[in-house]
């Protein structure tokens, strides 16, 4: 029986307390955010060449990002889950450093590699591409504050898919390829997707490590910061809300397609 | 068919080291030991699924310690039958003869085979969680058949499934093969799903092989102290079950005719706890359908309770707390009455 909601306990109504407040401090300032903002100007902001530029450039740095952490990712997720050797822990925890340092930091640690002193960033430049105030320089900085969210949601799925799965296969003819492509990734599928889409989200979210490696060509978060800093609140809300309502709505209908998955 | 030499492999805690072991073409070979003896590692050693430690493995003639398991023809069927869950019945069946690239024909001719063998064609397009534990066993078979093994696996394949269940699925199991007379290597814990199907029966424990042999050999001549534990505690008769139906059948073994209640006729094996077996000086009035007379030949004492060997014969193993024991005065020699209900009785 469901209980009413009158009649659940003290404890359980002062979390239902505290709960709304935080989940209200979440919610309040975008809904305000998109409340006030003007239809008109919205519509203009829309048509305005720049902000369009700016918020493709975001969505698509994002998903080149979150391909290369799909590619480069997923089989180290699954050598993670399956494989158990010295210093596993270590390079679990060295994975999600991304997520614990300050964006900024991040992005000047990046400069070192990618800029033009380290030899990778030389070997780059001899192959035509630099990541200084260019797009590479955004997808790089995107892609390294942005896979540990892919590596640990890939890696939970493989774990969830039962071993023995992989050995019937196994006996059944597949090679370790086909075992992995037939049966593993199959079944972590769901988890592999949701693990990418938090990865892309988290990527066109970035903005600390972008403008330490390009401040141009412009993200969505630099313009809206340029916006910001140059004129004023007014002029930075109809972008923001912009690429808010972008993402929610993309992240929506993510989301619905996964769900449906699930139930098919 | 298959052979073991000196088989070695580690597992977290313990070792399983110097197996020996030589399975018939087409037999039904079961491996006895209790919980965590290893069975399944020494299951998935055979199939190429663990790093050795050291040994040889021979599959009909070839060696192939080294192989790998998608090369060897071996199939296995779990505990928990690890059915692809993202896949129908049918399209886990095929998934074998997929990869080995079957025409489209062959793959449905070894369908239509395995379907009618198991009688599943009302589940093909079915996903596996809607399936209960005897159908999915039953998929698992069909996918572990589809292959046409050299050697088929069976990891505690009764375990997980219910009791009622179990007897049908038991006797599926034997009939199977019959039928199709796969070479079975078959791992239990439980004694009497091990002498009803197997053809021999090898008892591993304590990290390596106790004793192999036939069924009668290993309950009437347990080599060790293990074995015996896993034989002795139950009293375990070969025979043959006659008579009308249900309640008066009879099982016929050497010097008793007892009362049972099953549906089986024919050769089978009957097994009465010693925990169900009175004792009394004097034949009583009771509800109970089997009373005989015989005599204590020996006594085992384990401190709060003993076991008695009372011998008709055939020779019955009674457990008694200390207290009777004491009470009425027990002592080998003596002349006493054993007493058991026909539902006390278990044939397999």
């Amino acid at each position: 029986m469901v209980k009413k909601w009158f009649a659940t306990n003290k404890m359980t109504f002062t979390f239902i307390l505290l709960g709304l407040v935080i989940f209200l401090f979440i919610i309040v300032p975008l809904i305000r955010m998109v409340v006030t903002s003007e239809p008109n100007t919205l519509l203009v902001t829309l048509f305005d060449a720049e902000v369009r530029q700016a918020i493709w450039l975001s969505l698509y740095a994002a998903l080149i990002a979150t391909g290369a952490g799909f590619v480069l990712g997923v089989p180290l997720a699954y050598l993670l889950a399956r494989h158990e050797f010295p210093g596993k822990k270590i390079i679990e925890g060295l994975i999600d450093v991304p997520i614990v340092i300050p964006h900024t930091a991040a992005g000047i640690a990046l400069l070192f590699v990618f800029g033009r002193n380290f030899f990778a960033g030389r070997v780059f430049h001899v192959m035509g591409i630099d990541f200084v105030d260019s797009t590479a320089g955004i997808v790089v900085a995107m892609l390294f504050v942005s896979i540990p969210f892919l590596i640990d949601s890939a890696k939970e799925g493989f774990k969830k898919v039962d071993v023995r799965l992989e050995k019937v296969a196994r006996t059944l003819g597949a090679s370790p390829w086909q075992t992995f492509f037939r049966v593993s990734f199959p079944l972590a599928w769901r988890s592999i997707v949701a693990g990418s889409i938090m990865m892309w989200a988290r990527g066109i979210s970035e903005f600390g490590a972008v403008i330490i490696l390009a401040y141009h060509p412009m993200i969505a978060p630099t313009l809206i910061f340029e916006r910001f800093e140059s004129y004023g609140l007014a002029y930075s809300q109809p972008v923001a809300v912009l690429l808010i309502l972008l993402c929610l709505f993309v992240f929506v209908v993510l989301r619905t397609l996964v769900h449906r998955g699930e139930k098919a | 068919m298959i052979r073991i030499r000196n088989l070695c492999v580690k597992l977290a805690d313990f070792v399983l080291h110097d197996v020996n072991l030589d399975v018939k073409p087409g037999e039904y070979f079961i491996i006895l030991g209790p919980t965590g003896a290893g069975k399944t590692v020494l299951l998935e050693s055979i199939a190429g699924l663990y790093q050795l430690k050291g040994g040889q493995i021979w599959l009909g003639g070839k060696e192939v310690t080294r192989l790998e398991p998608e090369k060897r023809g071996i199939s296995i069927v779990y505990q928990d039958q690890a059915l692809f869950p993202h896949l129908s019945v049918k399209d886990n069946i095929t998934f074998g003869l997929k990869l080995r690239r079957k025409s489209k024909q062959e793959i449905e001719q070894t369908l239509d085979w395995l379907v009618e063998l198991l009688g599943i064609s009302h589940l093909l397009h079915r996903k596996p969680d809607t399936l209960s534990g005897g159908e999915k066993q039953k998929v698992a078979l069909a996918r572990a058949l589809s292959t046409k093994p050299q050697l088929l696996l069976l990891d505690e394949p009764l375990s997980a499934l219910d009791p009622e269940n179990r007897e049908g699925v038991q006797r599926e199991l034997r009939r199977l093969h019959n039928q199709v007379k796969v070479t079975t290597v078959h791992v239990t814990h439980d004694f009497e799903e091990a002498i009803a199907l197997g053809d021999r029966i090898a008892v591993i424990g304590d990290g390596c092989i106790q004793q192999v042999g036939t069924s009668e050999q290993i309950f009437r001549q347990p080599n060790s102290e293990f074995v015996a534990r896993f034989a002795m505690v139950r009293n375990i008769f070969a025979g043959e079950v006659v008579g009308g139906n249900g309640e008066n059948a009879v099982f016929c073994t050497e010097g008793a005719k007892l009362a049972v209640v099953t549906d089986l006729r024919g050769k089978y094996h009957a097994s009465i706890r010693p925990e169900d077996i009175l004792i009394s000086h004097a034949p009583f009035p009771s509800s109970a359908r089997n009373c005989f007379c015989g005599s204590i030949t020996s006594i085992a004492d384990k401190g709060s309770t003993l076991y008695l060997t009372v011998t008709l014969p055939p020779d019955f193993t009674c457990l008694v707390t200390r207290n009777s024991f004491d009470a009425m005065g027990l002592a080998e020699g003596q002349k006493v009455y054993i007493t058991f209900k026909a539902s006390a009785v278990h044939i397999f």
